[in-house]
């Protein structure tokens, strides 16, 4: 049996950035995927690194993601300077169109309430009509009512990210084993033996970042993982010279010059395929967003499987019947990414989770008991 | 660089490739005409302005974008060609005017 100092079920970019972070904090990891039969939403998102719509009711979860995105440039600086790997983070700014009063009126609302929710740590967002967003994004239509701006909001070419922190941890001595998934799981506290396809592995440590594996995997390990997958569809355009200064929720340009639009949320199961109503209404919200966009070729278009949490909001755990199991899940792989390799691997390696993650924890879908 | 099959079919429509005009068989694609033009490369890509050339023929690769009768980031191995047809290289990202 191969022993490692941590074991990290889940090569997407949850795991690889936990399995990056605890290979700079000097241990020896394996980094466990399932190959190209797993549903990836790693590779099939939409590559924001988004603050302002993300922590509505949960202030916890609104600090977090601000942490993330603060914690971003550093970390890309870093990937670069050890892979060569340029991940494209740009942090302009970004906002979230309206197109009617009803949903400027709305978005509003939903913003002043992050503002009183995030307290001292402060939510500095702005309001803005049509001519000024039309300022900052030149070819607005007439249907954009106006938009909600932070400037906390960015974005980044996800597949480079993914590509980065693979590269990154094997650079730092992490061992990568694909194509495997685990037959077997023997937990004991600090002790963890996995069948990971014909081999046995060990380590005292193990993360579950599994995606929507998580559900299954968790109780084995004494946790709980409720995610289900919520179905996003995503259209690309042909390249195209710049033209956007900054993201939108359903709109980007990426650097390479390619428009992403993308957003739908279903709820099909485990079903990666397409439908053509959906492509057509986000097309059309699109083009009434940017004119422009009606003159453009789509050259692709696809669908992948958020990891959705029951409230949307992540779930971090550690296991307190088998201590040294620990698990991360989030439908918003990219934009954590800086706080999962820079502040969620030093816990772990430190062999607890800080308290101020507790609200994250799974108990809180606990029903509780009628007096 | 690339030469006709000994058997081809004959040449018989006149398109114009960079502003020179090429004689290609009936049902040819543009991408062809672009070959049979002599030229070496038929786009720069948008990012680096690398140099590219047709390359899968049969519109899996996106390698042989070309601006045709006007309308930029073709794939021109996909478009037959027609007579008369105005075919130029695609010289990096198209152009968006965001008015």
């Amino acid at each position: 049996m191969r022993r490692f100092d941590a074991i990290v079920i889940g090569g997407g970019l949850v795991g690889a950035a936990i399995a990056y972070g605890l290979a700079r904090e000097g241990m020896v990891p394996a980094l466990i995927d399932e190959g190209d039969i797993a549903y990836r939403a790693s590779r099939g998102n939409f590559g924001l690194v988004w603050v302002q719509s993300k922590g509505l009711g949960a202030p916890h979860y609104q600090r977090w993601t601000r942490r993330s995105a603060e914690e971003w440039p550093a970390l890309a600086a870093e990937l670069f300077a050890r892979t060569g790997v340029a991940v494209g983070h740009e942090r302009p700014g970004g906002v979230h169109l309206c197109l009617s009063r009803a949903e400027f009126a709305e978005r509003r609302v939903r913003m002043e309430q992050m503002r009183r929710e995030s307290g001292n740590f402060g939510f500095d967002y702005r309001m803005l009509g049509h001519d000024e967003v039309a300022a900052l994004l030149p070819g607005i239509g007439p249907a954009v009512v106006g938009a909600s701006f932070t400037a906390y909001d960015g974005h980044a070419n996800s597949l480079a990210l993914l590509h980065a922190l693979h590269r990154g941890f094997v650079g730092r001595g992490g061992v990568y084993l694909p194509n495997r998934t685990i037959t077997e799981a023997v937990a004991a506290p600090r002790d963890f033996r996995l069948g990971a396809g014909a081999e046995e592995i060990g380590a005292p440590v193990v993360v579950l970042a599994a995606g929507l594996g998580n559900a299954a995997l968790a109780p084995r390990f004494g946790l709980s993982a409720p995610v289900r997958p919520q179905r996003g569809q995503i259209l690309v355009t042909e390249r195209a010279g710049r033209v956007m200064a900054m993201p939108t929720t359903t709109v980007r340009q990426t650097l390479e010059g390619g428009i992403m639009i993308g957003d739908s949320q279903e709820d099909v199961g485990f079903d990666t395929g397409q439908r053509i109503d959906v492509m057509r209404a986000m097309a059309h919200r699109a083009v009434l967003s940017f004119p422009w966009l009606a003159g453009l070729q789509i050259v692709r278009a696809w669908a992948a499987l958020r990891v959705m949490p029951p409230d949307g909001v992540p779930i971090y755990d550690q296991s307190e019947r088998f201590p040294g199991a620990f698990t991360a899940n989030c439908h918003s792989g990219v934009t954590l990414t800086g706080v999962h390799a820079n502040v969620f691997a030093p816990m772990v390696a430190a062999g607890a989770l800080d308290p101020a993650l507790a609200p994250f924890s799974a108990r809180r879908f606990d029903v509780p008991q009628a007096a | 660089m690339f030469r006709r099959r000994p058997d081809g079919r004959a040449a018989t429509v006149a398109v114009t490739v960079e502003g020179r005009e090429v004689l290609v068989p009936a049902g040819a694609s543009a991408a062809a005409a672009v070959l049979l033009a002599g030229l070496h490369t038929i786009r720069a890509t948008p990012v680096n302005g690398t140099p590219r050339a047709p390359y899968c023929m049969m519109g899996v690769c996106f390698d042989c974008l070309a601006e045709i009768d006007g309308e930029p980031n073709r794939q021109a191995c996909m478009v037959p060609v027609r007579p008369g047809m105005q075919i130029r290289r695609q010289r990096g990202p198209r152009a968006i005017d965001a008015g």
